[in-house]
């Protein structure tokens, strides 16, 4: 019985093997495609493109859905128009209405104008796309427990159900202490967030979600405001009067506690932004290597490196989720801790 | 000619090499003392292994994302616009 069942799972990691290699090889052809003959690759610009924003979503050659673009300025209100307006011939950017687009950010062409920019990039049309399968799953999820309340879990359920547990008990229990359930649900949803997020942003094709520094600063944000508002009087206390601490140190404290208020939030950005968005060029650069050297040896031999490194982004995404829920939850518990133990 | 030379980009390429070989350095020997002490814990209690084996790698990326630091700003480095 055991050993039937870990053959299905050596087929299965071999049937993932192929799948992820496959999808590799497919990139990697649509970046060959694209090169053209003779003309020299620019590996930098390539990975440059793929990690940051835009306003159309490149697929792969051919399939470029063009996102509308949004833009409120003083003088003309707010104009609303498709991206593919600034795209003419064969793929020249060209100027629209006024605009002009260039890395990725509209800029007006008389200077002498300010524009704000709404438009729906591809980040946030993944980060919809990120909440639409969230509350599709999630939403099953609990009608499943409102159905067969106090049964066994069933369908998505049941795989859902153990990374939920594991997250209440082994994440934000033992973090925030006694007074976790009124966190629990933000803990939660950050979890999945990110997860998702970094899942989803592995896809080929897909957008660099949450290797975004506004993305994952406003998770860290969240966090920040949950911390300094739910803190008591001796988290507070910490910071404007460390007990323990001689009064002619007093000036030098406090000033460092005021910045580790910032640093930490600043430090769960970073450090999500950090994890995702270097996954991501190191796979670029891997396959990049390819066209450096012209050769399909080195291709055959990069593929499978990068095949390799796609399963280490899988774990490195689910472990850069916990890592964010567990140091948020820390810093929530930090700050409402009992400090009656001095 | 010292200082145009340290302003000239290429120098600046080079110390993102550098820059991103020492911290892979550091990046080394932190997992690297996690993987021994991981195993030493092993070893003394095989049948904490498996608890063992979560914290290790929970850690262990923990140090991959330092690492991780020197890939984004060498890749900055490398493809800012000289001027």
């Amino acid at each position: 019985m055991i050993k039937k069942f870990k053959r299905q799972k050596l087929k299965l990691l071999g049937f993932s093997f192929l799948a992820f290699l496959f999808f590799t090889l497919n990139t990697a052809t649509a970046f060959a495609s694209g090169g053209g003959d003779g003309e020299k690759v620019n590996i930098s610009e390539m990975i440059t493109h793929h990690i940051s924003d835009s306003h159309e979503w490149h697929f792969f050659d051919g399939a470029t859905l063009y996102l509308p673009v949004i833009l409120y300025s003083a003088d003309r209100g707010i104009e609303v128009f498709s991206s593919s307006n600034f795209f003419g011939a064969d793929h020249k950017v060209v100027e629209y209405n006024g605009y002009l687009y260039e890395h990725g950010h509209i800029t007006p062409t008389d200077a002498s104008r300010s524009i704000l920019d709404f438009s729906i990039t591809k980040n946030v049309a993944s980060l919809f796309l990120t909440a639409a399968l969230m509350l599709f799953v999630f939403l099953a999820v609990a009608r499943g427990y409102k159905k067969n309340a106090g049964g066994a879990p069933r369908g998505i359920q049941s795989f859902f159900e153990p990374i939920i547990v594991f997250v209440r008990d082994e994440v934000v229990k033992p973090n925030i202490g006694p007074k976790y359930e009124r966190f629990l649900p933000y803990m939660l949803t950050l979890f999945f967030f990110i997860w998702f997020g970094n899942l989803l942003g592995l896809l080929p094709g897909a957008a660099n979600l949450t290797g975004n520094t506004a993305v994952t600063a406003v998770l860290a944000i969240l966090t920040f405001i949950l911390t300094n508002v739910n803190g008591n009087k001796g988290y507070w206390g910490h910071i404007f009067n460390t007990p323990g601490v001689p009064w002619w140190l007093k000036p030098v404290m406090i000033p460092v506690e005021v910045v580790g208020i910032f640093t930490k939030p600043i430090s769960l950005a970073l450090r999500l932004f950090v994890a995702i968005t270097a996954g991501h060029i190191v796979l670029l650069s891997l396959i990049g290597l390819t066209f450096l050297f012209h050769s399909y040896a080195v291709g055959v031999g990069s593929a499978l490196v990068v095949t390799v490194i796609n399963f280490i982004e899988l774990l490195v995404a689910t472990i850069q989720a916990y890592v964010f829920t567990m140091f948020s939850s820390l810093y929530i518990g930090m700050a409402i801790a009992d400090h009656d133990d001095h | 000619m010292l200082f145009s030379m340290l302003l000239d980009a290429a120098i600046g390429v080079m110390g993102a090499g550098i820059g991103a070989g020492l911290v892979a350095i550091g990046a080394g020997i932190g997992i690297g003392r996690i993987g021994g002490s991981a195993m030493e814990g092993m070893a003394r209690q095989p049948e904490a292994a498996g608890r063992i084996q979560t914290a290790m790698l929970i850690i262990a990326a923990l140090i991959e994302v330092v690492a991780l630091f020197g890939v984004v700003v060498c890749f900055l480095i490398a493809t800012a616009d000289p001027a």
